[in-house]
């Protein structure tokens, strides 16, 4: 074992002197700023004047909390089953969307592109696609295959309809393979409007073509569907699952990607896990509610839903807290309605118990927040809730509507006063809003931790993407059980923070 | 291994049976399988450097990725403009893992994503306007960047933007160097067109603008090493030791100023020769500095390497060399001591960039492991050319494989573990195959150097020989009765 104790990798290694020396030597070639300006420079990057400048940009744009449509998309196709999403444009994009996903989720991401250069650019994408669509149908025989579009294909225009049109004449594609596709450019919304785009398109295709087709059974269709958006918690399924079980309704989940997000490692790779059933979705076409866990990321879906289904829907903000959960259940059994199963009572008990025992670390602390839309509803009232502050919330994909919401919320409550909701804002933005007004907690994603390094502020991980913890997204942080999951997490923050900045007689036992 | 030719060749068709007959004749022309002719001539047919086939499944990425993710983002000086939608700098934001001395935001930007996040009306009125401003809230945020990148994404190339006259227009008015890169991820057929284009605009902007206060007979530049979890750090530390001095590093770690005088170095030292060989080259050709190739993985080469290197200077240099090198074999033995019988004779399947594929290879040799099969993402044929000479015979050697294809090979060859990138990882994961991320040395490193080495060595074991693999595969009713 010694030797194996010698060996040093970054962390230590460049600690050492005969290394901090090459550093210093090397300086010599660098043409470096000086210790003064650099403090100085620092130093200014931490003043109002400073944060004054930050927030009058109008066109930098420095850490955005936002990714591209397009890679919703590719969650939104992966939430089917044994269908491939498709990449209409520049292959560099497909590589990062099953980078991105896989450093979050840790497991592989099945995407293609159709590999467009600059002839593509010139003549248009068609033979690409056509290729791609057989070429993809031949090796990873796909089901269905989900087609998005990246910059590239939106600015020269490409016409997908009629591309997949002639990849079916051509014979490619049989009849029976269904291509549905989503134009998702990226330079529009983020990546819960490319989520909602896919999954819309996916929806009305396959009941569009279900429409006359006498197989469709009329009669059996599960009384409620669920729609969880882009979620990158697969624990929130599980969750879900379970507490729809209590209740014994029948559902079907339109876009459970939490199969192919949480695949079993057992000797082989097939592809494809899980996925809502293609065959569910015309029956779903024929229940009586449709009840989502997410409302800004899947505006559209919802919209032909209610429109195009006819169907009664219901959507409220990632229901985080008991308020939230309680108005979960509740709709529940609305929609189908059966009563509100004894089981949940009890864990409800169970879960505000376990708030009680915490509040006391919790009541005052003030927040700051960053993430998706509907994250950030749910953690606000999730704050509001235990007696925490939420001042800085950030939304860097929040619409206006978003923001009045988020407002509403924390009007509704004295620990609201303080919070102020900042749209179309970075974590940029974030590090002079945790610098000039600190706060005692950070929550966001990973890419939150560079400010809140700076600000000397812990971050409690909770969003997309987290890359630099393992498996938070197989908890649930939604229902009852979440709610415990997302309280232990920021209390346990809590804790630590005493520890570790407590004098040396309160290092206490007991917390 | 297997020598077996014949067979190696019908089961590589096998694979690629299943493609369709046009995508089934190109891939073909990918693969080759070396032999003694391949080892000892120095030619081979292979194609490479081609457009993938679409809806493959291709491990490639895009000429942005080249140019901003690998060549120019670690400058950490300057501000590097991801300049377009939003994506291609959120993704590529922080995950090379490429080290970079300074405080992050004040006077070193590179795990960082600064991009012009273009909207709708960008892409319809253009989005010079707005480059502009830009360029102006850069010098006020950050006032000590001491220039700026323009890395191109797809729509810049697209919607007719002049971002050179931006640039023109900007560096005379905020008084820094603001560099133009044409780097859209539509250009060429993988990183490696964006490698070059970022290499032209390192000469065309920076490369012999500043001189070296003052020059010595042993003036040397670090080329294409990006200081992947401190590679280039832990390479400098022996070129230095044995008395040489590094006037550059391109880019790892890098500064504007040292792109600047890097043409003043008597000898350029190029470890990624497919990202920058460009460079070299032209520094070869415009300023006569000679260049030669090193590796710095595994003992062998490492050693190998610095004599090679020692060697175009004097005797002290080859003192210093010899002596260095006895200080340190005795370390590397004891590695070896440890690993080697632990690793002897597993089998190891490679598909990385344009370098590593082949430079990895004596790296593992010295654990005692076998490469069965390699192959490149974006290599070219003066790669493939100089990666037959390092294997034995009968390994596959491959350019740019599906998904499909590694997966089937892997299985089939039986490897023991699989080197590739993050996109691979946890397919391999899923099938027990033990695996190493080998573009970000899986956030671990540096792997370069003899300090390196033991890292690498102490994380292949732990990789291979992790109890964990022995978990999947037994059904649970087996358990039992143990």
């Amino acid at each position: 074992m010694s030797v194996e104790r010698e060996i040093q990798d970054f962390n230590d290694l460049f600690q050492k002197e005969e290394y901090k020396e090459l550093l210093e030597r090397k300086k010599t070639f660098e043409a470096p700023c000086t210790q003064a300006e650099v403090e100085e420079a620092a130093a200014y990057s931490r003043t109002d004047a400073y944060k004054d400048k930050n927030f009058a940009r109008s066109s930098l744009v420095v850490n955005p909390a936002k990714a591209c449509q397009p890679l919703g998309a590719v969650m939104a196709a992966l939430g089917f089953e044994k269908t491939l999403p498709f990449l209409h444009g520049s292959q560099g994009c497909t590589a990062y969307f099953r980078s991105h996903l896989s450093r979050h989720f840790k497991e592989p991401v099945p995407a293609v592109s159709s590999s467009m250069t600059e002839d593509g650019a010139v003549f248009g994408g068609m033979r690409n696609l056509i290729e791609g669509l057989e070429n993809s149908m031949a090796l990873y025989k796909p089901e269905m295959i989900a087609v998005s579009t990246t910059c590239m294909a939106e600015v020269i225009g490409d016409d997908l309809n009629a591309f997949i049109e002639t990849a079916r004449q051509e014979g490619v594609i049989a009849k029976d393979v269904p291509v549905p596709y989503a134009n998702t450019p990226s330079f529009v919304g983020s990546h819960i409007t490319g989520y909602d785009a896919m999954l819309k398109s996916i929806l009305s295709y396959l009941y569009d073509r279900s429409e006359g087709d006498p197989n469709v059974p009329k009669a059996d269709s599960p009384p409620l569907n669920v729609l969880l958006g882009f979620e990158p918690y697969t624990g929130n399924f599980a969750e879900l699952r379970r507490v729809l079980g209590f209740f014994g309704s029948g559902y079907t989940i339109l876009g459970d990607h939490s199969g192919n997000f949480d695949s079993p490692a057992a000797g082989e790779y097939g592809y494809y896990y899980g996925g809502t059933k293609l065959s569910d979705v015309p029956r779903a076409a024929k229940a009586q509610g449709t009840l989502s866990l997410q409302k800004y990321a899947v505006k559209k879906s919802l919209e032909y839903i209610e429109s195009g289904w006819g169907q009664r829907v219901v959507s409220m903000p990632t229901p985080i807290g008991i308020a939230a959960t309680d108005r979960l259940i509740r709709e529940i059994s609305r929609l189908t309605g059966l009563e509100v199963p004894k089981e949940l009572a009890n864990e409800r008990g169970r879960i505000v118990d376990a708030m009680t025992d915490s509040h006391n670390y919790l009541h005052g602390k003030r927040v700051a927040m960053a993430g998706d839309p509907d994250l950030l509803l749910g953690l606000i009232g999730f704050c509001l809730e235990v007696g925490m502050e939420p001042v800085h919330i950030v939304c860097t994909n929040g619409d206006k509507e978003f923001q009045q919401e988020a407002e509403q919320l924390l009007a509704s409550s004295p620990y609201g006063e303080e919070g102020t909701v900042h749209i179309g804002r970075d974590l940029w933005h974030m590090r002079s809003l945790l610098i000039s007004d600190p706060v005692d907690l950070a929550i966001g994603s990973s890419h939150l931790k560079y400010a809140a390094k700076d600000a000397d502020i812990p971050l409690v991980r909770l969003g997309f993407p987290v890359f630099d913890r393992h498996h938070m997204h197989r908890y649930p942080i939604i229902g009852y059980q979440g709610t415990l999951n997302v309280l232990c997490l920021i209390v346990n923050t809590v804790l630590q923070q005493l520890d570790d900045r407590a004098p040396e007689y309160g290092f206490d036992l007991v917390r | 291994m297997s020598t077996d030719l014949g067979g190696k060749q019908s089961l590589i068709d096998d694979i690629l049976e299943a493609y369709p007959d046009k995508a089934r004749k190109d891939r073909s022309r990918h693969y080759e399988i070396n032999d003694e002719n391949l080892i000892n001539c120095g030619k081979c047919a292979i194609k490479s450097n081609m457009k993938s086939r679409p809806g493959v499944m291709t491990v490639r990425g895009c000429a942005y990725a080249g140019s901003k993710g690998v060549v120019w983002g670690p400058i950490k000086d300057m501000v590097h403009i991801s300049h377009g939608p939003v994506g291609c700098g959120q993704y590529s934001w922080g995950t090379r893992r490429n080290y970079a001395g300074g405080a992050l935001g004040i006077d070193n930007f590179t795990a960082m994503q600064i991009t012009s996040d273009f909207q709708e009306k960008d892409i319809v009125f253009g989005g010079d306007k707005k480059l502009e401003e830009i360029c102006r809230e850069i010098k006020e945020m950050f006032p000590l960047a001491k220039g700026i990148s323009i890395q191109s994404e797809c729509p810049v190339g697209l919607i007719g933007d002049d971002i050179e006259a931006v640039a023109k227009k900007m560096s005379a008015e905020i008084g820094i160097p603001i560099i133009p890169v044409r780097c859209e991820g539509f250009r060429g057929v993988s990183q490696s067109l964006g490698h070059h284009i970022a290499n032209d605009a390192i000469r065309d902007f920076l490369m012999g603008r500043r001189e070296l206060e003052e020059s010595g007979p042993y003036d040397v530049s670090i080329i294409g090493d990006y200081n992947i979890g401190g590679d280039a750090w832990a390479s400098r530390i022996l070129l230095e030791e044995m008395g040489l001095r590094v006037v550059a590093q391109w880019s790892g770690d890098g500064s504007l100023n040292e792109l600047a005088i890097a043409h003043k170095s008597k000898l350029n030292l190029i470890h990624c020769f497919r990202s920058m060989n460009y460079m070299c080259t032209t520094m070869e050709r415009e300023y006569g500095v000679p260049w030669m190739e090193y590796n710095f993985f595994g003992p062998t080469k490492t050693i190998e390497s610095l004599r090679a290197i020692a060697d175009r200077f004097d005797d002290q240099i080859r003192d210093n060399c010899e002596k260095m090198i006895a200080k340190y074999q005795v370390q590397m033995d004891a590695i070896i001591r440890k690993y080697r019988p632990r690793l002897e004779g597993k089998k190891v399947m490679l598909l990385i960039g344009g370098l590593r594929p082949r430079h990895t290879i004596g790296a593992y040799e010295d654990l005692g492991m076998e490469i069965v099969a390699a192959g490149y993402e974006f290599g070219h044929k003066d790669d493939y050319v100089r990666t037959f000479p390092e294997l034995k015979e009968g390994t596959i050697i491959y350019d740019d494989p599906s998904a499909y294809e590694l997966e089937e090979l892997a299985q089939k060859l039986g490897v023991d573990l699989m080197g590739a990138g993050v996109k691979e990882k946890y397919v391999y994961h899923k099938m027990g195959i033990p695996f190493r991320q080998m573009h970000s040395w899986d956030y671990s490193g540096p792997y370069h150097g003899f300090d390196g080495f033991k890292v690498f060595a102490k994380d292949m074991d732990m990789t291979v020989n992790s109890p964990v693999w022995k978990l999947l595969g037994h059904p649970q009713e087996e358990a039992v009765g143990v």
